[in-house]
């Protein structure tokens, strides 16, 4: 068991450039980008968009590499560099320890919402059943109506397809969670649901990272925000 | 090491000439239970070159690999007699072509394709076979009233679960998957994926996938190997070789993909 305020993650030294072979352009987005997050507590990145606070996220998720640097992330009582792991050790990391909600919902072509956020809780150790009724839970509290329950959500709003994706992303218990504008195309009601979601994890010992531009939401949420300007390179 | 912690397959250093052409070159990789790799890259890569070699179709110029069988020993594949690699390949293994014509018998039953893999190892009551004929129909979502209908009387969709269900019956640890949604219409592989993914997460299967599609890449596998005139240039996690990629070469792959 972790405790409040022990460190869950630790970005260390880290930078990040583009190099695009196609157009032969480079661009340095990030050096030296360093901090941590604790346990119990949700931290903000802060920045004008384009300063690379999504790539922040997905280096610590493991979807971007680091150029440079340490990106530690604890599982259990073992600290994991992601940026050194093998491909097989960050598939455990996500299992177990790290969940993502990215910006958009990358759709499953024929399964159902509600196996989608089911599937998460699975994956995480969930039994079937405990997993669908989580699942049904979450789509509720975010207001997907029942009857959308079992229809891919390739066909749904784009609102709607953010609150399946949140519910995927809340569906597992990970101690560490990276939110990338949850909020962002969400109504008050569903925002506000939001809300609850991560001030209960936070409640339970959550450690959370996350970009929200919506200031109402951040003011809620937030116990520290992190200026990514000062990672600019 | 544990079991789960040993590869399934591990190859080495795999080699094919063809005289001066290189077919494949020097390639190394490993997959373990559970876990789908895909290898991508365009028409004359070696991807399929590469897929002969692992499925023992071809035999290397250069380079070993090593299986670890169902009783937990771990073989060399091209040392093994030719009985062992046809018991190997009827049973343990499973190979999903891109043209069906390849993995079925055409003018044999569906239940009679599905019916041969159990045979080879040793089943003998009718019924029983049948049985577990009509069960793996029923997985691909074959009616059970088509298991006396030839293949040849089968759309592409059907052929390809038909495919899929005379490699599964002998639950193989390892299947290899040619362009497995070629020449499919989207619906029909939106299908086949679901099946797929499916199979991979109730049976603990491993997989080695050939494609040139990107977009079953990033659906079906965990990890992936970019492949250009015969060697690898790029492997890793598949979403991050995808999303994040670093070779020109897979840029190139990457940014021309259409967006849908």
């Amino acid at each position: 068991m972790t405790v409040a305020k022990d460190p869950m993650m630790r970005v260390d030294g880290v930078a990040k450039t583009f190099v695009m072979h196609l157009s032969g352009a480079v661009l340095p987005i990030l050096r030296d980008v360093s901090f941590e997050v604790r346990a119990g507590e949700c931290a903000v990145l802060d920045g004008p968009s384009g300063t690379g606070k999504s790539s922040i996220l997905k280096m610590i998720y493991g979807n971007y590499r680091a150029d440079s640097g340490r990106v530690l992330v604890r599982d259990g009582a073992e600290w994991v560099d992601v940026a050194s792991a093998s491909p097989r050790r960050v598939l455990r990391l996500r299992k177990a320890a790290i969940g993502y909600v990215s910006q958009f919902l990358r759709a499953i072509p024929r399964v159902g919402a509600l196996d989608i956020v089911a599937g998460a809780a699975r994956d995480y150790g969930l039994a079937a059943e405990a997993a669908t009724a989580r699942a049904g839970e979450l789509l509720a509290s975010l207001n997907i109506p029942e009857r959308l329950w079992h229809l891919p959500p390739a066909t749904f709003s784009g609102g709607e397809q953010q609150r399946v994706n949140i519910a995927r992303g809340f569906a597992a218990s990970h101690p560490i969670l990276l939110l990338d504008e949850p909020t962002a195309s969400l109504d008050l009601a569903n925002r506000e649901a939001v809300v609850a979601f991560i001030l209960a994890r936070k409640r339970a010992g959550g450690a959370l990272l996350g970009i929200f531009h919506d200031e109402d939401v951040r003011a809620q949420v937030a116990d520290r925000v992190i200026d990514v300007t000062r990672f600019a390179p | 090491m544990s079991e789960l912690e040993t590869p399934l397959l591990v190859a080495e250093g795999l080699t094919k000439l063809y005289g001066p052409r290189v077919g494949c070159m020097d390639v190394s990789l490993e997959v373990h239970e559970g876990e789908v790799l895909a290898v991508v890259g365009e028409s004359g890569s070696g991807k399929s070159t590469l897929l002969s070699l692992l499925s023992t179709q071809l035999r290397p110029t250069r380079g070993a690999m090593r299986y670890r069988m169902r009783d937990a020993a771990v073989r060399d594949v091209y040392e093994l007699t030719e009985a062992e690699r046809r018991f190997l390949l009827r049973t343990d293994w499973g190979f999903v072509h891109q043209d069906a014509r390849l993995g079925l018998r055409m003018a044999v039953s569906a239940g009679g394709n599905v019916g041969e893999r159990l045979m080879a190892t040793g089943w003998r009551n009718y019924g029983a076979i049948r049985g577990e004929a009509l069960g793996w129909l029923g997985r691909v979502e074959i009616e059970a009233d088509r298991i006396d209908d030839r293949p040849e009387a089968f759309s592409g969709g059907m052929r390809q679960r038909l495919q899929i269900a005379r490699s599964m019956v002998t639950r193989p640890r390892l299947v290899f998957m040619d362009e497995p949604t070629g020449g499919l219409d989207v619906s029909v592989q939106a299908r086949l994926l679901d099946l797929l993914r499916g199979l991979v997460a109730d049976y603990g299967l491993a997989a080695v996938v050939v494609t040139h599609d990107l977009a079953v890449a990033r659906l079906l596998s965990h990890r992936i190997m970019v492949m250009r005139h015969g060697r690898v240039i790029e492997t890793g996690l598949t979403d991050q070789v995808l999303d994040d990629p670093r070779e020109p070469y897979t840029q190139l792959l990457v940014s021309s993909v259409l967006q849908g």
